[in-house]
């Protein structure tokens, strides 16, 4: 976990803690000491399971969460401590977007958009000049005079950031903001996210369970787990070299590698007496070929390869790759040293019989 | 039936559009507002006083358990203090306001609180301030359903301003008590209730356009 700089950093989490007063519940704490720093034109990723805390961590940059305790900073700004014109004043400075859209059925595209400058007391003039150019960069300009009714889920998301950027804030916030849109329409509102963070240079923390939006968009991320920060730092570095079990498993997903049934129900997490096979995750960063290592480890160790499954990632402009591989177990440990000393990271998941 | 008696019912239907017209802009006029208070005033909702919403509440909901015919006996001595009589068409409009705000009241706040929460987040996250999320996002978002509450008040003042007769108010409820019933005509008394249903009809139907002509939400998401 990278420590917290005083400098660079667009929103700062120190030592934040949350709590809530359930009723009939007693009290329900949501996220504990979770210290994170994002720094200015990053987009970060924070992933978690339902629960984790995910939306209460994003709520409080805005001010629509108090922490317990600890501090979340914007721009230098105590957001925890801001109330009326102070905060309201931040807020402006913070767009949001949000799962389910959360538009006015009861205004067009444009009158969506020009909500936020209405509320900040923009005169009108200036109003129509802003919210004509958002729609064309949303590239909503045939559907200016339309309703949220009669939009896609796509088109409506584009309303959404449109109208997150009216204010021109320096931070966006995204709630899961894909996850009601099918894949083709996530990857265009991505799109559209990565181009708003290239050409306003602005600070995109988004929050979501799936690790292909982080994969796809996110340079730096964050996991989180029983509201606790498990592991966080640059996307590649976390997908090349895992370290918390609840991180692992979100790869798995995304990776598209797990092992086969046939050898995942059988497999145990001890070496079993007698003749077992060790079953290691190899991942390598780069486009090396591993097949010739392999090759190698075969012809100069005289150990054997099973290659269980296999994949190449993309991460931004960084390939790498990951196998899954069963050798004897009895030259397991042989068999990683020699890869590891070839540049490859290995993990041992388990033994079958 | 004789000219003379067309012109009673003429008389008649105006003052009923009259007793029911300012009952029930008197009533908006002061309903609107507190239904709004009452739909954001509960402990940590945007105008978060939970004792006043209570007491209000309280309040709202004595005066629409008392029976009209009884309200309009009760508060004489307070008709007589604002229109300076307790008797006759005018004087009625009291009791008729009196009735219609709270329930009016009521209506909004049912309306209101069916504005999806997303929105009032979104608007917060906006830096939006109370004031604004009510006139700029809850009311227009709850219009389709405030005009059809507004619609089935409108219907509820046109069978009250039929009691008013008991305070010298006149109007088609009088006329057909007086004549259809007390004086026995029954083409008078067929004619009232005629009139009175065709005057139901067109508030419905207007209510119920002008609710289509605001509500942009998708037709599944309709109704009240
Ligand atoms: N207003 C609240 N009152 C009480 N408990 C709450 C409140 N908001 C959140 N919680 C609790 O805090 C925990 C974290 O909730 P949060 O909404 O942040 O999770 P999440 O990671 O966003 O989940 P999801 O992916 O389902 O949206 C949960 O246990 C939730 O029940
Ligand atoms: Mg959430």
């Amino acid at each position: 976990m990278p420590e917290p700089t005083s400098t660079g950093a667009a929103i700062r989490f120190d030592a934040v803690e949350k709590a809530f007063d359930a009723s009939g519940r007693g009290r329900v704490v949501a996220l504990s000491d979770v210290t994170l720093d994002i720094g200015a034109g990053d987009i970060c990723g924070i992933i978690g399971r339902s629960g984790a805390g995910k939306s209460t961590l994003l709520r409080m940059v805005n001010g629509l969460e108090v922490p317990t305790s600890g501090t979340v900073t914007v721009g230098g700004r105590d957001v925890g401590r801001a109330s009326g014109a102070d905060l309201r004043a931040i807020r402006r400075e913070v767009g949001m977007i949000f799962q389910h859209f959360n538009l006015l059925a009861s205004r067009t595209v444009y009158g969506n958009i020009a909500l936020p400058l209405e509320i900040a007391g923009l005169p009108s003039g200036q109003i129509k000049q802003r919210v004509t150019d958002l729609i064309a960069r949303v590239g909503l300009e045939a559907q200016a005079n339309r309703y949220p009714a009669e939009l896609s889920g796509g088109q409506k998301q584009r309303v959404g950031i449109a109208r997150a950027l009216a204010t021109q804030p320096k931070v966006l916030l995204s709630d899961e903001a894909t996850s009601a849109l099918d894949p083709e329409t996530t990857q265009t509102v991505l799109g559209l996210l990565r181009d708003i963070n290239r050409d306003l240079g602005l600070t995109i923390l988004l929050i979501t369970h799936e690790m292909a939006v982080v994969r796809d968009i996110a340079s730096h991320m964050a996991v989180i787990d029983g509201g606790r920060i498990v592991e966080s730092g640059p996307t590649y570095d976390v997908f090349v070299q895992p370290k918390h079990p609840t991180t692992r498993s979100f790869l798995s997903g995304v990776t598209g590698i797990t092992l086969p049934a046939f050898i995942a129900s059988r497999m145990q997490d001890s070496r079993p007496d007698g003749a077992s096979e060790e079953v290691i995750r190899v991942t390598f960063a780069g486009s090396h070929a591993t097949d010739p290592m392999l090759a190698k480890l075969t012809g100069e160790m005289g150990i054997s390869v099973n290659i269980l499954a296999g994949a190449i990632e993309e991460i931004g402009p960084h390939p790498f790759g990951n196998l899954l591989i069963s050798v004897d177990a009895a030259r397991g440990s042989d068999a990683r040293e020699y890869l590891q000393r070839h540049g490859l990271l290995t993990e041992v998941l388990g033994y079958v019989r | 039936m004789s000219a003379n008696l067309i012109a009673l019912l003429y008389d008649a239907t105006l003052q009923t559009l009259y007793m029911v017209a300012i009952s029930a802009i008197l009533g908006t006029v002061l309903g609107l507002p507190l239904g709004v208070f009452l739909a954001t005033s509960q402990r940590g909702e945007l105008l978060s006083s939970p004792l006043l919403n209570k007491v209000l509440g309280l309040v709202v909901n004595a005066a629409r358990s008392v029976p009209f015919i009884i309200l309009v006996v009760a508060i004489i001595p307070f008709t007589r203090l604002i229109a300076g009589t307790s008797i006759g068409t005018t004087a009625a409009i009291v009791p008729l306001t009196i009735a219609a705000t709270p329930f009016i009241a009521r209506l909004v706040e049912n309306a209101i609180r069916e504005v999806d929460a997303g929105l009032i987040e979104a608007a917060r996250a906006m830096g939006a301030t109370p004031y604004q999320i009510i006139r700029k996002v809850l009311v227009p978002e709850a219009l389709p359903g405030i005009t059809l509450g507004l619609t089935l008040a409108v219907v509820s003042l046109i069978g009250y301003s039929a009691m008013v007769g008991a305070v010298g108010g006149e109007g088609l409820g009088d006329l057909g008590i007086r004549y259809g019933y007390q004086r026995f005509m029954p083409d008078v008394m067929l004619a009232v209730v005629v009139i009175l249903i065709v005057m139901v009809q067109l508030v419905q139907s207007i209510g119920e356009w002008i609710a289509a002509r605001v509500d942009k939400r998708a037709p599944r998401n309709r109704g009240n």
